[in-house]
C-alpha cells in the first residue's frame, strides 16, 4: 500500500497496522508501548494520565450534538478509560476561512456546557484560521490530563478469566446519528447522538470499592473492534452475549437497512467495563442509578487463554461464531459487503 | 421490525431444527444455493445446531465472487478514458480484478462514483451530457430487471451518453451444471427466495424432475432456513422430488410477471462466464440487438484478454460447485484472507470462504 487510505484512520486492521509500523516503532518509548486511550505518566507518588485526540466529524452539527461538545466529551472519556479522574483540559481550532461566527459560538458554547458538566477546566489551547478549501468548517484537538488514584489497578494485565463486561447502555447511536446526517437520509426517528461524559460512572464505581480490571470507549471500530484489540493484547478470549446487547429500535432498524451492524458502530457516550465476576451485579445496579447508565447490562465475559485472544459471539440460538475485526469504517465496509444482500440496492439475491 | 424479528426468532429456528432432527434419518448433502443463505446460516450457527448427517454445502449465488476479471478491468479501463465516468454498486469497489480494484483505481484518480441505484446514472447523465456515463452492474435475476427498466429509461429519454457493463446471471444452469457433473453430491437444493419472487418456479421444476433432486424455495431469515431445510429433509426421506416453495411471504410459482417481460424485452439468454468455475451456456442474460447501442463495449477499442481465474492450489471451483469446503483449501486464512482473496468465494464476503473467515476462521 502506497498511499494513506480513509480507513487507516477509522479503527480496523489498517489502522492498527499504521499504529505499529509508522507510529510505534519511530517513538518506541515504555509509556506509547501500551497503546491506552491515555498514557499514564508517573513520578515518585502521582500517577498522571495524559491524551491527545483530534476531532473531524462531518457534520460538525449532528442530532444530538456537535463537534465542540464530542471534542470535550471524547478526551474527557479516553482519560476515564485508564481509570483518571480528567481535570484540565486544552483546546485547539483549526478554523476553516469563511465559518460563520454564529456556528463557531455555539461550538464553543457547547464546549463550556460540556465542560462544566464534565468538571474540567480549559487551561490552555490554541487557533489557527485555514484558507477556504483547506479544512473542513472546523477541526478540533483537544487534550487532557488527568490524576489516578495510587489504588486503582487497571489495564490489559489486570484482566482476568471470569470478567464480566457491562455497558451502560444501548450501543451504536453516535455512528448512525452521524450517518443518517451526513447522508440526509430521510427517515422519522428520535436518533441522537449519545455524546456524553461518563467521570460520574467511573466516580460511583470507585466510591463503592467495584474491582473493575479494565475500561475502554467503544469508539471508532465499535463495541466489535476494541473488544477484538483488548482480546489480542489480553490473550483472552471473549465472548459477547447477542440477546443481553442493547440496542434500541431505531438502531435496529437502520442497521437493517443499511446493512450495518451497530456493534461496528461509533459510540461517543458508552464505556464498557471488565469487572470483576462478584461484583459484577453491585456494579450494574450502581451504574443504573446514574443518569447515564440506566440501561446498563452485563453483556459478556472473560473466557480462557484457548485461541489466544478471540472476540465471539453467542447468538441467539445458543451457537458461538466469531466476531472479528473490522476492516475500516462500517460505513465503507457496507459499500463492501453489507449492502450487497439488502433490500435497498438490489443485490442481493 | 416486528415483521422481520418474526423471521428470526430463536424458539421457531429451533423447533424446525428439532423437527429436522426427528425426521433425519439417512445421510443427506444439501446446498444452499445463495451467498446470503450461507451468511445467515454461519453467523447464526444453524449449521452447528443440525444433526451430524446433515451436511450443508454452499453454493455459486454469490454474484459479486462469480463476476469476471474481465468484467473489472473494463469497468477500469473506461472510468480512465476521457470524458468517462464508471458509476457501480459499492460491493463492487474492492473486487480485485488482474491488477487493481475499482478502488485502488478510484484512489489513483480514476472517475468512479458508487450508486445505490442504475436510475441515479441516468439523472447524471441527463444532466451532464458532455459525460459518457456507464453503469456497471452485475447481479442475478433479482437485478436483471431494473437494468432492464434503466436501459428502456434512456432509451425513452433519448440518452446518447449512457451506458451499461453488464454481468447477469442465471441461476438454473449453474444448478444443473453441477448437477451434471458425476462427481456432485448434492441431494437437494435450497433455492434462493429474491430470485424466485422475480423468476418464479418453472425453470425449477424440470431440473428437479430430470434429475430427481427436491428443491425448496428458500428465504434468508434463520426461521426461514430452519424450515427450509425441514422441508427439503421431509421431502428428501419421503423420495418426494418436487419444487416447494417456503418463502411464501414474497414468491409466487409464476414470479413477477412484470420484471419478466421487461427484463425479456431487453435481454435475452446467452452464455456467460463465471469466475473461478468457467464459461456456463444459456446461463447469462445479454442485450438484445435492438439495445446494442447502450453497450459500453462500442466505447473500447482496446481487446480486453481472457483470464485464468483460479491460482494454483486455490480449490474456488470446487468450492463453487459443493465438492469441497473452505477449510479443506490449504491456503484458507493463510494465503488468501479477505484482504488478499485469491478465489472467487473470498473475493466477496457473501462468498462461502469468506463467510467462513468471517464468522469461523479457527475450527473449534
Amino acid at each position: 500500500m502506497d498511499k494513506i487510505e480513509l480507513a487507516h484512520g477509522s479503527g480496523g486492521i489498517l489502522m492498527r497496522e499504521f499504529i505499529e509500523n509508522e507510529i510505534k516503532k519511530r517513538f518506541k518509548n515504555p509509556f506509547l508501548e501500551k497503546l491506552l486511550d491515555s498514557a499514564i505518566l508517573s513520578n515518585k507518588n502521582k500517577k498522571i494520565a495524559f491524551t491527545t485526540d483530534s476531532y473531524v466529524v462531518s457534520p460538525i452539527f449532528f442530532p444530538g450534538g456537535n463537534i465542540g461538545e464530542l471534542a470535550v466529551n471524547g478526551t474527557v472519556n479516553d482519560l476515564v478509560a485508564v481509570g483518571a479522574f480528567p481535570e484540565f483540559i486544552s483546546l485547539s481550532l483549526i478554523i476553516e476561512e469563511g465559518l460563520p461566527f454564529e456556528d463557531l459560538r455555539k461550538i464553543l458554547d457547547s464546549v463550556k456546557i460540556s465542560a462544566e458538566k464534565a468538571k474540567v477546566k480549559i487551561v490552555t489551547g490554541d487557533t489557527k484560521v485555514v484558507e477556504k478549501g483547506k479544512g473542513d468548517r472546523i477541526f478540533i484537538n483537544t487534550s487532557g490530563i488527568g490524576f489516578i488514584p495510587e489504588d486503582v489497578k487497571i489495564g490489559y494485565e489486570k484482566i482476568e478469566e471470569g470478567d464480566l463486561l457491562i455497558v451502560n447502555g444501548p450501543i451504536g447511536l453516535h455512528g448512525f446519528s452521524i450517518l443518517v446526517s451526513r447522508e440526509n437520509i430521510e427517515i422519522e426517528s428520535e436518533l441522537k447522538s449519545d455524546t456524553a461524559p461518563l467521570n460520574e460512572l467511573w466516580e460511583k464505581l470507585y466510591e463503592n470499592k467495584i474491582e473493575v480490571h479494565f475500561m475502554r470507549d467503544p469508539t471508532r471500530g465499535g463495541v466489535q473492534g476494541v473488544l477484538n484489540e483488548i482480546a489480542r493484547e489480553s490473550g483472552f478470549d471473549i465472548i459477547l452475549f447477542e440477546e443481553k446487547i442493547p440496542v434500541t429500535d431505531e438502531v435496529k432498524g437502520l442497521s437493517e437497512i443499511l446493512g450495518i451492524d451497530p456493534l461496528l458502530m461509533a459510540n461517543e457516550g458508552k464505556m464498557i467495563f471488565f469487572v470483576k465476576r462478584k461484583d459484577a451485579e453491585k456494579a450494574v445496579e450502581i451504574l443504573r442509578k446514574c443518569e447515564k447508565g440506566r440501561d446498563s447490562e452485563i453483556i459478556g465475559e472473560v473466557k480462557e487463554k484457548k485461541h489466544k485472544g478471540i472476540l465471539k459471539l453467542k447468538t441467539k440460538l445458543g451457537v458461538t461464531r466469531i466476531l472479528d475485526m473490522p476492516y475500516s469504517d462500517p460505513y465503507q465496509e457496507s459499500a463492501d459487503f453489507h449492502l450487497s444482500h439488502k433490500p435497498v440496492s438490489l443485490r442481493h439475491f | 421490525m416486528k415483521y422481520l424479528s418474526e423471521f428470526r426468532e430463536a424458539s421457531k429456528t429451533k423447533l424446525f431444527i428439532e423437527k429436522t432432527k426427528s425426521i433425519a434419518r439417512e445421510k443427506w448433502t444439501i446446498m444452499e444455493v445463495c451467498g446470503s443463505q450461507t451468511h445467515s446460516i454461519l453467523s447464526s450457527g444453524i449449521d452447528e445446531l443440525l444433526p451430524p448427517n446433515i451436511t450443508l454445502v454452499h453454493g455459486p449465488g454469490c454474484p459479486v465472487c462469480v463476476t469476471p476479471k474481465e468484467i473489472i478491468d473494463t469497468a477500469i479501463l473506461l472510468s480512465k478514458k476521457k470524458d468517462t465516468i464508471l458509476f457501480t454498486y459499492g460491493d463492487m469497489l474492492r473486487v480485485p480484478g488482474s491488477k487493481e480494484s475499482l478502488f485502488k483505481a478510484k484512489g489513483d484518480g480514476a472517475k468512479i462514483k458508487m450508486v445505490y441505484s442504475p436510475f441515479e446514472v441516468i439523472e447524471f447523465a441527463k444532466n451532464n451530457q458532455e459525460k459518457k456515463c456507464v453503469f456497471l452492474g452485475i447481479g442475478f435475476e433479482t437485478t436483471t430487471p431494473s437494468h432492464a427498466s434503466v436501459i428502456l429509461k434512456a432509451r425513452e429519454l433519448n440518452l446518447k451518453n449512457f451506458f451499461v457493463l453488464l454481468s447477469q446471471f442465471r441461476v438454473p444452469p449453474a444448478l444443473e451444471a453441477i448437477l451434471k457433473d458425476p462427481f456432485n453430491k448434492i441431494q437437494g437444493f435450497l433455492a434462493p427466495g429474491h430470485v424466485c419472487t422475480v423468476m418464479g418456479i418453472e425453470e425449477y421444476i424440470p431440473i428437479s424432475e430430470k434429475y430427481k433432486v427436491p428443491i425448496v424455495v428458500t428465504g434468508f431469515e434463520s426461521v426461514d432456513l430452519a424450515e427450509g431445510i425441514f422441508m427439503l429433509i421431509q421431502m428428501l426421506e419421503r423420495s418426494e422430488n418436487a419444487v416447494k416453495i417456503q418463502y411464501k411471504r414474497s414468491c409466487k410459482p409464476e414470479g413477477n410477471l412484470k420484471a419478466k417481460e421487461i427484463m425479456k424485452k431487453v435481454f435475452k439468454i446467452g452464455p456467460q462466464k463465471w469466475r473461478g468455475i468457467g464459461l456456463i451456456p444459456d446461463s447469462g442474460w445479454i442485450l438484445r440487438e435492438e439495445f446494442r447501442e447502450f453497450d459500453a463495449l462500442n466505447l473500447l477499442k482496446e481487446k480486453i484478454e481472457e483470464i485464468e481465474e483460479t491460482k494454483e492450489g486455490c480449490i474456488a471451483a470446487l468450492i463453487l460447485q459443493g465438492k469441497k469446503k473452505p477449510f479443506e483449501c490449504s491456503l484458507f486464512g493463510k494465503d488468501c484472507t479477505p484482504l488478499n482473496p485469491l478465489g472467487a468465494p473470498m473475493v466477496s464476503s457473501e462468498g462461502a470462504c469468506a463467510a467462513y473467515y468471517k464468522y469461523k476462521k479457527i475450527a473449534d
